[in-house]
């Protein structure tokens, strides 16, 4: 199979998406000639037009309320927050808007759309250019939240997305848009339906449960410990709503360990939420040791890059976590 | 305005103003709970806007938002049931008063956020635009909404783009209890259009025909693509901002003043002396909404709860493409 970048991946689904239905539309911030600020929706001006493909002013609070009354009357828009720290200014429209007006108006209306905004550290942006704020739109009911890890999953996830009926927020992660993974010819359309895990890689004795960019650095882990003779399983939940209940807790009932890792601050991540999950399930009769969370530092992100590095979780203190578990 | 264009709005004023007085005195009597905001004595301006606009045409709306539902075709009894929170209310009881919306008359909504609305109407009229029709989208908001950013961004927006919006500013002089010279830095909200490169007219709110000359001119600058226009509609509120205020911030002078200028008052003033309905046939009229009003209340009290296990509905639509 062809390799291609995760930001291509993301590219090809917008594209093939708008070459199949003319009521798609992209909007946001510099997408347009420019193509982004991670560049990944370049050449689609160039074969969507500006109407289709269209530049913002810089305006988080009305490209969101925009989408959502342009999704509530027909069309299906795709909208790019630059960094996923300026949802904040988007909040209002996302959070009691788009969020609610379907529930709110009886089910008169749906909302289809998709914020798509890259999270994340690790690139030298600082404190407001690197959070990954997940767990503040995942608290609120009426929004699903997708964050792929792979190209194959950023493609057939971002299609889903489109494809469903409601505002759908796509955490992207900035340090994978360069990595290349297996993606189906453009023709194969296929699809990663929301809602389910992915076992990345199946072991017997303790489960790592994760997603972004935290994704490869279980698998790293998990290969260390697969050399000593330790068999870890990595789940990836790829969609945190609606989230794959079903996957996490029969993992957990097979190893009996679990480790939660995310990049985001721990205090009030969505690990937490993970781990409440498995502790009020029959899962909690298999464990051999208590649910472990390892998330962020509860501290900005900040610029000096050892700093930087050193506030997410690491090999190193996932490493640490695993044997604390063993 | 023609003749039967003018019975239209008179007709759709009685049913705002006695549907909204209904509303009191049930929310005084314990049918009815919840924040109720009321338009009594600014019916002109969704009466006569709603008067242009076509079911295809959209309007967002505002918690003091009664008045545009009706006038963009709500039915009394369904909202009515809808501020009971009953199941066959519009938004099945979800809602309540701030949140009629009624999507096949083009209403996407009342809004509880303050300024929450407008971009919403300017997505509609980005769609419209996208999918090719002549559709128009208007926002009503209040003179309290004009000072949050949303309005700022989406007039800049609106006017890029062109956009079939109009942006109606309901000035009734009170932002909840604040005076708008206390916290607005222009005399005339309209004049903040020109920022925009959007034209801002300021018109008397209590007069439908003044109502009426901005709003059609709006309406033509919209469908011709040239894009939205401000109308400012000087208005004032009778009761309090809430069912239950206790209106310590302005006089019982200036309220008599204010409803010295009844726009249904006015009205009726002129049909009859245009010889449009006759002093019997407007009592008459009265008598109808009245009975109408009494309707409504009926059905809506006598409306079935929302049955517990459907709780969960509609959180999400299940369907996809
Ligand atoms: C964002 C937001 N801030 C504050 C409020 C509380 N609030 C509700 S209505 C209102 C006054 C709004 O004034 P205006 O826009 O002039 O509308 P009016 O009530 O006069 O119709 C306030 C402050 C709110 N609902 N939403
Ligand atoms: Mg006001």
């Amino acid at each position: 199979m062809r390799e291609i970048t995760y930001a291509q991946a993301i590219q090809e689904a917008m594209s093939e998406e708008m070459r199949r239905d003319q009521n798609i539309m992209f909007m946001g911030e510099d997408i347009g000639v420019y193509g982004g600020a991670f560049g990944v929706s370049r050449g689609m001006f160039e074969e969507f037009g500006d109407k289709r493909v269209r530049d913002t002013p810089i305006t988080e609070l009305a490209i969101t309320g925009c989408a959502a009354g342009a999704a509530m009357t027909g069309l299906r828009p795709i909208v790019e927050i630059m960094f996923s720290d300026f949802m904040t200014l988007a909040m209002e429209q996302l959070v009691n808007q788009a969020a609610k007006n379907r529930f709110q108006f009886g089910g008169q209306a749906a909302v289809p759309m998709v914020l798509r905004t890259p999270g994340g550290s690790g690139t030298g942006a600082a404190e407001q250019h690197s959070q990954s704020l997940e767990a503040w739109v995942c608290h609120v009911p009426g929004l699903k939240v997708v964050i792929p890890s792979t190209p194959y999953d950023a493609k057939g996830l971002l299609k889903a997305a489109i494809r469903d009926n409601n505002p759908v927020v796509f955490i992207e992660q900035k340090l994978l848009y360069r990595t290349k993974g297996e993606v189906p010819e453009p023709g194969d359309d296929y699809i990663i339906e929301l809602g389910k895990a992915d076992i990345k890689r199946e072991g017997s004795d303790l489960t790592i449960i994760t997603y972004g960019r935290m994704v490869p650095r279980a698998l790293e882990v998990a290969e260390a410990f697969s050399q000593k003779g330790t068999s870890i399983e990595v789940i990836d939940i790829r969609t945190l709503v609606p989230l794959d209940t079903e996957a996490l807790i029969s993992s957990a009932k097979k190893t009996g360990r679990v480790l939660i890792v995310h990049e985001a601050c721990q205090r009030g991540g969505y690990g937490g939420e993970i781990a409440g999950l498995i502790a009020d399930s029959e899962a909690f009769f298999y464990l051999d040791a208590p649910i472990k969370r390892l998330g962020g530092l509860d501290v900005p992100i900040p610029y000096n890059p050892n700093l930087e590095a050193q506030v997410v979780p690491t090999v190193e203190s996932i490493t640490k976590a695993v044997n604390e578990l063993l | 305005m023609d003749k039967q264009t003018i019975l239209n709005v008179h007709e759709t004023m009685l049913v705002i103003r006695k549907f909204e007085e209904r509303a009191l005195n049930l929310f005084e009597t314990n049918k009815l709970r919840g924040s109720v905001h009321l338009s009594i004595g600014q019916e002109a301006v969704a009466a006569t806007v709603g008067a242009y606009l076509r079911d295809e045409d959209y309007i967002t709306s505002t918690h003091r938002g009664h008045g545009h539902a009706i006038a963009k075709g709500a039915r009394a009894d369904r909202a009515m049931a809808e501020l009971m929170g009953k199941v066959t209310g519009y938004c099945g009881g979800r809602g309540g008063s701030m949140h009629i919306a009624d999507v096949d008359k083009g209403n996407l909504g009342a809004n509880a956020i303050v300024g929450g609305g407008i971009p919403h109407a300017a997505g509609a009229a980005l769609s419209a635009k996208m999918r090719g029709t002549d559709q128009v989208a208007v926002t009503f908001f209040g003179d309290g909404a004009s000072n949050e950013g949303i309005f700022h961004e989406t007039l800049n927006m609106a006017s890029i783009w062109k956009l079939p919006v109009i942006f109606i500013c309901e000035n009734n002089l009170y932002g909840m209890t604040t005076n708008v010279e206390r916290v607005t830095s222009v005399k005339d909200i309209a004049v903040r259009g020109a920022a925009y490169d959007i034209p801002g007219v300021v018109v008397d709110g209590n007069d439908v025909f003044s109502v009426e000359k901005a709003f059609k001119k709006a309406l033509k600058r919209a469908k011709a693509g040239d894009g939205p226009t401000l109308i400012e509609a000087k208005t004032y509120r009778w009761k309090g901002h809430w069912t239950g205020d206790p209106e310590m911030y302005r006089s019982r002078d200036e309220v008599s003043s204010w409803k010295e200028k009844c726009p249904i008052l006015r009205l009726e003033a002129h049909m009859i002396e245009n010889q449009l309905l006759t002093e019997e046939q407007i009592r008459t009229k009265h008598q109808e909404i009245d009975q109408l009003i009494d309707e409504a209340e009926r059905f809506a009290l006598e409306s079935p709860e929302p049955d517990p296990s459907t709780v969960l509905d509609n959180v999400f639509d299940e369907g996809d493409q």
